[in-house]
């Protein structure tokens, strides 16, 4: 399978100083599919996309891309690759249609072709009215869409997106992923990082990073059928007292509140861990619903990142 | 190739197109610096505060007094006692000009063998030297037959400072100046910007160069210096009757050596700053020897031996050598061998650096 994948990458690592941001990372990316990474800040999401598009050389293992060792053959993939940067990068002080004309020109496409594609892309992205406006001043999701069609002028066969939604609103962001899928229904490979639940879980296969390290990959379905945890959720009026009465259960990893309710890890091999819950519950004489419930990615995400980080560790763990 | 510098052209001159702080300051820092130059070395030719001691009091001494006064150059405030008095007064900043006219003033003008009276200068003001030097040339006034001496009657000794310098000279020196100030600034600058902004993580990751990206950003500037030079030379010979004796060819040629050697300082500033910010600090930093140790203010030759090393290192030092000998001494490109030659090896040794150094990668 790894011949069919559009990135493979083995022990990925990459230091600056003694902070090591990326730590011996293994990674195999099929095409035609979304793929997340997903994880909190500084946990080395945009350092290995950054590997991975050759504009940062790794410290130690390697990288393929599309068939092409990287960062040394990195020149030759740039005409394939599509790359949407956290911050937006294109000129603030040019028109939408300056931008793209401009990037359309770099990416080397002839006059007619490039009219054609800007107008295309112009209709797919909705930019038609803003085409003669300065890119400073238009709205987030404005620009996001701009950053999209400037990255898929050349119609790359792998498009890396690094936190694109992190500045647009709701709606922006469902129809940028609407756009996703349709470019990914082309058979376009698209990699994309985020740190939110929603977006991770749309993924096609999802890589969970926490400082440096990849923690958990797969499906997102299957991260949540197979996580390594009980999930118990507790609908307490004073959810403080029912934290307090479970901090120190040694069977009970982390608890996280999810709006007024909690949402308790407990040790997957915990006999009736809705039982055992409510039982430490009562005994606290803390009033309370439980229930065993399916894990949601959220829960995946804390028990792949929080276990080993988590606050309640060592206290759990005696 | 070349579609891809045209358009990273077309993009800077856009953008500086709408940048009108930018577009401002290429066209008002020469103006700027040509008024102020200019009519600082316009102002030395006017009333110049003097004062005489005319130990001779004939009537012959009193004619020259106010030949001299009628040149417009000095005027005359009360006269002293005696030459200690008149050195007095100078050091105490009252006059900058004295005349000593000596008691055998009349005998000294028809012997004609030695000076006939002394020109007192201060010195420590930059300008008064050469002024008082055109003062010296004034004639004693004729009188039928007996006084047609021709050679200058005054001695010229310049006090506090024995340099010799000619004003006409910092115009053309201004070219280089500015060219300097734009060229490092606005290219380390916009380049530092590109990254500063983000705009260059997208830029690598695309199939442009970097010797592509490089020659699209700075070749809009090498206009931009042509035209800062015809600005300089037209309003050096509006306001200020600064001739250009040389070939007009010539000097444009100059010019284009001395532009690309400072795009390429400004290439390397750029490389090692990281904020625009510090490209401004980097390029002030080279600035400051180049106005003080290239001969653009002070006399070359007066510096010791380890400044005029340092100044060898300077674009401008060579670009001054050019532009005066073009400009004032009218000589040919061609016997300015040496300082182009020099201006050349800069160019290539700052872009070998500069190349060295920017790498197509962010670390």
């Amino acid at each position: 399978m790894n011949g069919e994948a559009a990135i493979v990458a083995t022990g990925l690592t990459r230091r600056f100083g003694r902070l090591t941001a990326v730590d011996a990372v293994d990674l195999a990316i099929p095409r035609a599919g979304i793929y997340g990474f997903l994880g909190p800040n500084g946990s080395g999401k945009s350092t290995t996309i950054r590997m991975l598009c050759g504009l940062l050389e790794p410290s130690a293992g390697s990288v393929r891309v599309l068939g092409h060792e990287v960062p040394r053959d990195a020149e030759q993939l740039r005409r394939r690759l599509g790359y949407m940067t956290q911050r937006f990068s294109l000129w603030d002080d040019l028109t939408v249609s300056e931008n793209l004309e401009f990037m359309a020109r770099i990416f080397g496409l002839g006059r007619d072709q490039r009219r054609r594609r800007i107008a295309e892309l112009a209709a797919e992205y909705d930019l038609d009215g803003v085409m003669r406006q300065r890119a400073g001043t238009m709205s987030g999701g404005q620009r996001q869409r701009l950053a999209l069609a400037a990255a898929t002028l050349h119609r790359p066969e792998l498009l890396l997106l690094d936190e694109p939604t992190s500045a647009v609103d709701p709606q922006s962001r469902r129809d940028f992923w609407e756009s996703l899928f349709r470019l990914v229904g082309a058979g376009t490979t698209i990699l994309v990082s985020t740190h939110y639940m929603d977006e991770a879980e749309r993924c096609h296969r999802l890589a969970i990073l926490a400082e440096g390290r990849l923690v958990a990959e797969g499906a997102p379905r299957r991260l949540m059928q197979d996580i390594p945890a009980a999930v118990v959720e507790i609908e307490a009026d004073d959810t403080a007292a029912a934290r307090a009465a479970l901090h120190d259960d040694g069977r009970v990893r982390s608890i996280a509140q999810l709006g007024t309710r909690l949402h308790a890890l407990l040790d997957p091999d915990t006999p009736e861990p809705g039982a055992h819950v409510a039982r430490r519950l009562a005994h606290a004489g803390v009033v309370a619903q439980v229930h065993e419930v399916a894990a949601s990615l959220e829960d995946v995400f804390v028990a792949a990142t929080g276990f080993r980080h988590g606050p309640l560790e060592p206290a759990t763990r005696h | 190739m070349f579609e891809r510098i045209a358009a990273v052209m077309v993009k800077e001159v856009r953008q500086l197109a709408r940048d009108r702080l930018t577009f401002g300051m290429i066209v008002g820092i020469p103006l700027m610096q040509m008024l102020l130059f200019g009519y600082a070395i316009n102002f030395d030719v006017r009333n110049l505060r003097a004062a005489v001691v005319d130990d001779a009091g004939t009537s012959l001494s009193r004619a020259y007094v106010a030949a001299l006064e009628a040149s417009g150059v000095v005027g005359f405030a009360a006269p002293s006692a005696g030459v200690p008095q008149l050195r007095q007064r100078m050091q105490a900043g009252e006059i900058s000009v004295g005349v000593h006219i000596p008691p055998d003033f009349e005998r000294r003008v028809l012997e004609r063998s030695r000076p006939a009276a002394q020109l007192l200068v201060d010195g420590s003001e930059p300008m008064v030297d050469s002024v008082a030097r055109g003062l010296a040339a004034v004639p004693v006034p004729r009188r039928d037959g007996v006084y047609d001496r021709a050679a200058p009657v005054l001695e010229l000794r310049t006090e506090y400072n024995p340099e010799r310098r000619t004003a006409v000279q910092i115009v053309p020196a201004l070219i280089g100046v500015i060219l300097n100030m734009t060229m490092v600034i606005f290219t380390a600058a916009a380049i530092v910007r590109e990254r500063e902004r983000g705009n260059l993580e997208l830029l690598i990751t695309t199939p442009i160069r970097s010797a592509e990206l490089m020659a699209g950003k700075l070749l809009p500037y090498v206009g931009i210096g042509l035209v800062q030079v015809t600005l300089v030379l037209t309003v050096g010979s509006a306001l200020f009757d600064v001739p250009v004796n040389g070939s007009l060819l010539d000097l444009y040629l100059a010019a284009l050596l001395f532009i690309a050697a400072t795009l390429t300082l400004g290439l390397v500033i750029s490389t090692f700053a990281r904020t625009q910010f510090q490209a401004f600090q980097l390029a002030f930093f080279t600035m400051l020897p180049s106005i003080l140790l290239s001969g653009f203010m002070f006399p070359f030759d007066g510096m010791p031996e380890a400044a005029r090393w340092l100044a060898q290192v300077l674009p401008l030092t060579h670009f001054n050598d050019l532009v005066r000998g073009i400009v004032l001494r009218a000589a040919p490109l061609g016997d300015l061998g040496r300082p182009a030659l020099k201006l050349l090896v800069f160019l290539l040794v700052a872009l070998a650096i500069a190349t060295l150094r920017f790498r197509k990668r962010l670390d």
